[in-house]
């Protein structure tokens, strides 16, 4: 009981990060319907930022943290204008290979100029371990944690609650309806990019602070976690992406646990083609018709 | 004072000619009604005032000013408002947020509360249902959640397609009213209706479209004793 305890602590850690990249994949697909393959690469940016400014110019944590969200957030805002928005009345195929080509620029272009292999990230918060009941909780887990739950509570607030927010929702239910109450769709376009890779700027901080080592690789296999974490939670619902982001972690760690370690990753894609099976829609997806 | 001015304005979507060469104007405070059958071009003209769709040729003039190069979010803040087809609230939003979001243009937050007064003494069952998502109203609490939308942003030209489709004949008539008295308000309507009887019995002056030209015009009485118009439209 005690080990399952620890892996729920350990997949909820793992957990928030997916869950921070699902939202990007989510909100974008919800207003452009365009699977943006580039996103874990994002997320391979703000660790790279996070390890520059950590290493350079010695910033700490939540100074790191929100300094790559900033940038992040304009490197979405960047890849949508140039990459996307040409194609906005292209087949829904042009954009999507366009996205794997921006997906590919970026790892080999980060590569290129940093070098392909990993690199150790700098240690600014020092671990500390809790024992609480036989179960062991690091700060840093405490930190990831509170960290992806208040920046998932921000997001639900501007959705809700502000001006941009409401015309996020209204461009991806009806674009044009959108337009007519004075909405220009491209501006509410650019700011979705813009949070949504805030998120996976900070998670790729997070990562970095997690598991030591980034490299520009490092967004691959978590973009396509997270990209399944969506479609799990019910692809374009933004509770649906987190509550998809922590049942992947869950689940990969769980089956970590168990001795499958070499088949954690071979599980999330089963889990993928269940729930296109089962339940096509996701857990919190409408049944909507695809729109002509 | 003339509000609008279509002048010869050519619609096509590819290679299929829907709107070809229409013109017709618009007074300040009048009704006018643009009647027609089914895919006469009725909601390719609306659109392409309010600029969701771009004219390939002709001229759309408002208060002097060309239309044709801005962008609907522009044409809002022009003032011409657009109730569109099947009225297309926003499905799981609140009442309130819908209309809130007709206002999106509206800076002033002393102004906004105004609106919702305005719009909430006009259609009393919208306060009712301020909290309820949109999409579990009826067709006609929905007709009314889209005008109430269209007036948030304040309009001076409200373009209406087609509000009485498919709704239950009390609130077709009640529909009728709300138009009559937003124009006792001073609001200019361009009406678009398949209800020909009806449009034309409020409309200060009419225009029948057939096939994407403009066939006959007139004030809503003459249009209403024309023997084509009657034998086209009213069921003989
Ligand atoms: N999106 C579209 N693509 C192609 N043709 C269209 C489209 N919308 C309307 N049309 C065609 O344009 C013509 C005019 O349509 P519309 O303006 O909707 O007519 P109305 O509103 O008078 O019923 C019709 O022949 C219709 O089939
Ligand atoms: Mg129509």
């Amino acid at each position: 009981m005690q080990t399952f305890f620890q892996q729920v602590i350990n997949g909820l850690s793992l957990g928030s990060i997916y869950a921070l990249l699902a939202l990007g994949y989510t909100m974008v697909y919800g207003i452009i319907k365009l699977i943006n393959f580039a996103h874990g690469d994002i997320y391979m940016l703000g660790a790279f930022w996070g390890y520059y400014v950590i290493n350079v110019w010695h910033f700490n944590f939540i100074a790191a943290l929100l300094s790559a969200m900033v940038i992040c957030g304009l490197s979405g805002v960047i890849i949508e204008y140039f990459a996307y928005r040409p194609l906005r009345h292209s087949p829904r195929i042009t954009a999507l290979i366009t996205a794997i080509g921006v997906s590919f620029f970026l790892e080999n272009g980060m590569a290129y100029l940093f070098g392909s292999n990993a690199r150790d990230f700098p240690q600014i918060v020092k671990q500390v371990n809790y024992n609480i009941g036989g179960v062991r909780i690091s700060n840093i887990q405490i930190q990831i944690l509170a960290t992806a739950c208040i920046l998932m509570l921000l997001l639900q607030l501007i959705i809700r609650y502000t001006k941009m927010g409401r015309a996020m929702r209204a461009v991806s239910v009806d674009n044009d309806a959108a337009q007519l109450v004075g909405i220009n769709p491209n501006l509410t376009i650019s700011f979705t990019f813009a949070l949504g890779s805030a998120l996976a700027g900070a998670a790729g901080v997070m990562i970095g602070l997690y598991y030591n080592s980034i490299d520009p690789l490092m967004g691959m296999t978590p973009g396509i976690k997270a990209f399944v974490a969506a479609v799990v939670g019910g692809i374009g619902s933004v509770p649906g992406a987190s509550l998809g982001g922590f049942l992947i972690g869950l689940l990969e760690t769980l089956v970590q646990s168990v001795g499958l370690s070499a088949y954690k990753d071979a599980v999330v894609y089963v889990v993928l083609i269940v729930i296109l099976l089962i339940l096509p829609t996701g857990i919190f997806g409408k049944n909507v018709k695809e729109k002509v | 004072m003339m509000i609008l001015k279509v002048s010869d304005l050519a619609v096509n979507y590819g290679a299929i000619k829907a709107v070809k060469g229409v013109s017709f104007e618009i007074n300040e405070g009048e009704i006018v009604s643009l009647i027609g059958a089914n895919g006469a071009g009725k909601t390719t003209i609306l659109k392409t005032i309010s600029g969701l769709l771009k004219p390939v040729e002709g001229t759309i003039s408002y208060f002097g000013k060309d239309l044709k190069h801005k962008k609907a979010s522009h044409i809002v803040a022009e003032g011409i408002s657009h109730v569109p087809e099947g009225r297309h609230i926003f499905p799981g939003m609140s009442v309130k947020e819908n209309l809130q979001l007709g206002a999106f243009l509206q800076k002033d937050r002393t102004q906004v509360k105004e609106l919702f007064t305005e719009v909430y003494s006009q259609f009393p069952i919208l306060r009712q249902r301020e909290d309820q998502d949109a999409a579990t109203l009826s067709g006609g609490e929905q007709q009314m959640l889209a005008i109430g939308r269209a007036l948030m942003s304040k309009p001076k030209l409200l373009l209406l397609d087609e509000p009485s489709m498919g709704l239950a004949p009390i609130f077709i008539n009640k529909i009728f009213e709300i138009i009559k008295a937003i124009k006792n308000r001073g609001t200019t309507v361009l009406l678009i209706e398949q209800n020909a009887k009806k449009a034309l019995s409020i409309a200060d002056r009419g225009y029948v479209l057939a096939t994407g030209e403009i066939k006959m015009e007139g004030t809503g009485a003459q249009l209403l004793a024309s023997p084509a118009v009657q034998k086209a439209y009213l069921g003989g």
